[in-house]
Parts: structure tokens; sequence; C-alpha cells
């Protein structure tokens, strides 16, 4: 009886408004529930990678949606709400290449992105040397590891646009 | 520094006689914007643009939204209605229920005991076999739609029987079937269901004239396509119906038409099917309920509504593709019943997408990075 979101109290609501540092709106969190629930198809409360094989889009970011709990999902995206920093959607960035997670991304992490990006249409060769070159005129070179401040400062003043509406009925 | 070669490799193209072009279907703003000037690092690095729309179809995508099913909102939580609630439950159950069994039962033995007789008794007289068998299939339809109490009505000219033309309609169940056959008696083409359904195809159906496909099979299309053909032509066949959609949708969205029935060189008379949601949701989600299940809770609701618009017959217009003719023809049946365009293919909810879309971005993305790299 009832919708699916009234198995949210507001006390739920209020704690993961605050996980996300109040990124989103309590609508837009009651619509993310109700999409949660969707996407969590064994009901565990928790997404996992397989899942998402109805969704026909990347595969990249639904890896790092692996195993998370509704909280963490809403945290997740909330580098996409226009509430966001300039400096949160930079961290998100950041952790997609980083995909050790050791806060320094090589030159092998920015490769493999840039494959996922390109696929088959720039083979291995072209692909490291476009890499080296561009880094190399930017001040890196092939060993150089990267860490968040890098980041910021190459992609800090280009008007980073990175936003995403949570549709709310 | 010597200039670096692209190597750009063209995809592979499939055969794919069914799935239509999906960048022909997307919105032209969703494409990534094209930058200019020379390549920087902060170019490569940047994934917004890929981030973002992967974030839009997590938190909100238009594939999933077409299967889900959307009851109505319960009206009965409450002190005084609550008890008429429970009332009208007992009577869906304890007396609708028994009495529309009786009805069906009564309508499978009229029709057992008259097709028989009817089928091994007017052997040499084809014709009026063949007339005697339709009427009786269309009998059994208005029992089956009486089992639901099904209040349809009808709108628009009533089908002729004339060679060289096809009908198509949205689908919602596949009591979409039953509700146009009582009316007129179609030739269908289905994908062949096991059980009971299955039996009843390959037996009853088959007086109809229908064709069966099945869509794991590749190889099965281009037989359907010549079976198609073949049916077409012949005078004395039934209209033929077809659900281009190829799977059950909840009736608020449409999905892509398969251009299979608009490239079969005939006229395309479109008909629209829209369910009220009053008393029971129509939409047969297969993956949630077996279609014993789905009639069972289609007969302990108190009817179920529904409108059919038999729509202006269509042409293929000089020099329209039959993929083009395929979308205005989706168009105008999802105008007529409300359902919102998606530009998705049906057949994604049984198998997983083409990589050709990913393909194509991966290429337009590369060529831009060759290109901007070599400019000063």
């Amino acid at each position: 009886m009832g919708n699916t979101s009234s198995m949210l109290t507001q006390y739920d609501i209020e704690e993961v408004q605050q996980h996300c540092n109040n990124a989103f709106s309590q609508q837009e969190i009651l619509s993310l529930y109700d999409r949660f629930c969707q996407l969590d198809r064994n009901g565990g409360g928790f997404i996992s990678a397989e899942e998402f094989l109805s969704v026909p889009e990347f595969a990249r970011l639904l890896r790092m949606l692996d195993g998370l709990n509704f909280k963490e999902f809403v945290a997740f995206l909330s580098a996409f709400s226009p509430r966001a920093t300039l400096q949160h959607k930079i961290e998100f960035i950041f952790k997609v290449y980083d995909s050790d997670g050791n806060g320094k991304v090589t030159f092998n992490d920015m490769l493999d992105v840039l494959h996922d990006l390109t696929g088959q249409f720039i083979s291995e060769q072209p692909r490291e040397q476009v890499l080296t070159q561009v880094l190399e005129e930017a001040g890196y070179t092939k060993e150089s590891l990267l860490v968040m401040s890098d980041f910021v400062k190459i992609l800090g003043s280009s008007g980073l646009k990175m936003e995403v509406e949570v549709p709310v009925d | 520094m010597s200039g670096i070669e692209g190597k750009l490799s063209s995809s592979s193209s499939e055969l794919d006689l069914d799935r239509p072009n999906i960048e022909d279907y997307l919105p032209s703003g969703s494409s990534i914007h094209e930058p200019r000037g020379k390549l920087r690092l902060r170019d490569l690095l940047d994934i917004s643009p890929t981030l973002t729309e992967a974030a839009g179809a997590i938190v909100d995508d238009s594939f999933t939204r077409c299967f889900k099913s959307n009851p109505p909102e319960p009206w009965n939580w409450n002190v005084y209605l609550f008890p008429l609630w429970c009332f009208g439950v007992a009577i869906r159950y304890l007396v609708l229920f028994p009495v529309r069994v009786i009805v069906l039962t009564i309508g499978w033995i009229l029709f057992l005991s008259s097709v028989i007789p009817v089928h091994f008794l007017l052997k040499g007289h084809d014709k009026l076999r063949e007339k005697m068998e339709r009427f009786l299939v269309e009998l059994l339809c208005s029992f089956f739609v009486a089992s639901w109490t099904g209040v349809v009505k009808y709108h628009g000219p009533r089908p002729s029987m004339r060679p060289k033309q096809v009908f198509v309609a949205n689908h919602t169940s596949m009591i979409d079937f039953i509700i146009l056959e009582q009316m007129t008696p179609f030739a269908v083409i289905m994908q062949k269901h096991p059980g009971w359904v299955g039996l009843i195809q390959s037996t009853i159906l088959e007086s109809v004239g229908c064709i069966w496909f099945n869509r794991s099979e590749a190889k099965d299309r281009e037989i359907v396509a010549k079976k198609l053909r073949d049916h077409i032509q012949g005078v004395d066949n039934n209209p033929l119906l077809i659900f281009p959609e190829g799977t059950c949708v909840n009736n608020q969205y449409s999905v892509m038409f398969k251009k299979g029935a608009f490239e079969l060189g005939c006229t395309v008379c479109p008909i629209a099917i829209k369910y009220n949601k009053i008393f029971v949701d129509a939409f047969w989600n297969s993956r949630k309920q077996s279609f014993t299940m789905h009639l069972l809770q289609l007969m302990t609701s108190w009817a179920v509504v529904c409108d059919v618009w038999y729509l202006e017959p269509q042409n293929l217009k000089p020099g329209e593709t039959p993929i083009e003719f395929a979308e205005r023809v989706r168009d105008i049946i999802s105008v007529r019943a409300g359902l919102k365009k998606v530009p998705w293919d049906g057949y994604l909810k049984y198998s997983r997408p083409s990589p050709k879309h990913t393909e194509r971005k991966q290429q337009s993305f590369a060529e831009s990075v060759l290109r901007r790299l070599e400019e000063k």
C-alpha cells in the first residue's frame, strides 16, 4: 500500500542529505530512492555492477557503483548536483582516473581512460604518443604521478560543466 | 616532431536487418560539443561530458521506465473507504470471478464443440470452413473479453478485408490481440510461447492464418519476412496484424518500431490502443508474471476499460525510407493514444545493446583528438 518512498522516514532523508552535504533536496532524494530501488533488482539494499546490463550506457562509471548502498549512492551522485562545488567535481573526475585509489594518477591510468573514450579508433602506439605529447606540453613527463592539486590546476579554469537533473514528479 | 598518423579504422558493419540506426533517433543536442583549438592536456582529462551522460542514465533512464508497471494509486487506505473496498474485494473474488470462469468455460465448450466438427466435416469446402472458423474464433474472443468484463470502445472505420494491407498497433499485453480479434478476424505474427498458450497458438490460431517467429533465432528473420510477403499477396488471407514494438510496453510509452512491417510494399493501417487504468493496469509485465497470472488478475478486477482507434491508412511517401515511415506511423499512434516516444529498441529488454552506439562516440572523439593535435 502506498509508494516506495513511504519506507524512508524524515530521519533517513536528513541523514542522507547530511552525507551528501546537502547536494540534493528532499524531493530529489525521494526520486533517487525510487530509482535506487529500481536498480537494486534483488532487493539486497545495494547495487551490483551486473544489474546495469539493462542501462545501455557507459561501463567505467557503472563499475564504481558496485556494492554501494543508498547513502553511498546519493553521495556518489552528489558530484553531479548543481549545488556541488567545482572542487568536488574535479575530485570526482580524479577518482574516476585513480583506479587503485592511492591518490596518484599514473600515465597508464590516463591511457586507460583515453582508450575507453576512443576505442579501436586510435591504436596503442598513437594513443601513447598523443598522451605523451600533450603531457609534455603541459610541463609533465610520462613518469609523472598526478595528484589532486595537479588536476585542480589543469581543470580548474576550464568552466567545467557536470550537472544532472534529478527528475522530480 | 613528426606527425602522428591517425590510425582510424572504421567499425565493421553488421548485417543488422532489424536494429534501427540509433543515431537517427537521438536528439542532436545530446552529442558532445565540438571543441576547437590546439589539443591540450585538459581536453584529454576533461571527461565531464561523458560522465554527465552516464550519470544522467543512472539517475533516470527512459528505457526501464517503459517497462515499469505503474499501478494506479490506491484510494482505500482510509477508515470508511476501507470496509467498502473489502466488500468490493469479496464481490470480485467470490461472485464475479466464479461467474466469469463459468462464462469462459461455456465459451470454450461452445467453441470446441463447433470448431472440431466444422474442421473435419467441411474438409472439402474450404471457403465455408474458413468462414465458420473465423466466426468461431471471433466468438471465442468475445467470450474472453466478457470474462474480464472488457468495456471496449472502438473508434473509426472497421478494417476491411483487402489484400496488400497490413495493420500495426502498439502492444501492451497479449489481450491486445483478443480485443482486436473479436471485431475482425486478423491473422497475427507472434512469438511462440510455451505452455497452454503455445498449444492454443498451434491449434486454433492456425485457422486464422498466423505466422510464428522465434526472437532468439537470427536466421528466423528472413524466413519470417518471406512468410509475411506471401501472406499479404494472398487475396483470401485474413488481414495481417503486426505489433512492431516487438514486446509489451507499459501503455505510457512507445518504443521504436521495427521496420519489418514497413518495407513490405503495402498500405499500413495504424491502430492505437489505450487502456484506462481505472480498475486495473492491463500491462502484462512478462518478466514479473506469467500470462495465466495476468489473466487471473484481469478476471478478478471490476473491468478492463480501453479505447481502440482505427486510424487512417498510410503509404510510403516518395523519398521516405522504411525507418522514417515506421517513425511517422509510430508518431500517429503515440499521439492518438497519448504515449511518450522513446528512442530505444524493445529487444534491449532481452539482450545487450549493439556496440555501434558507443563505437560512434568513440570514433568522433578519436577523430577530434587527432585533428586537434595537428593544429598549431
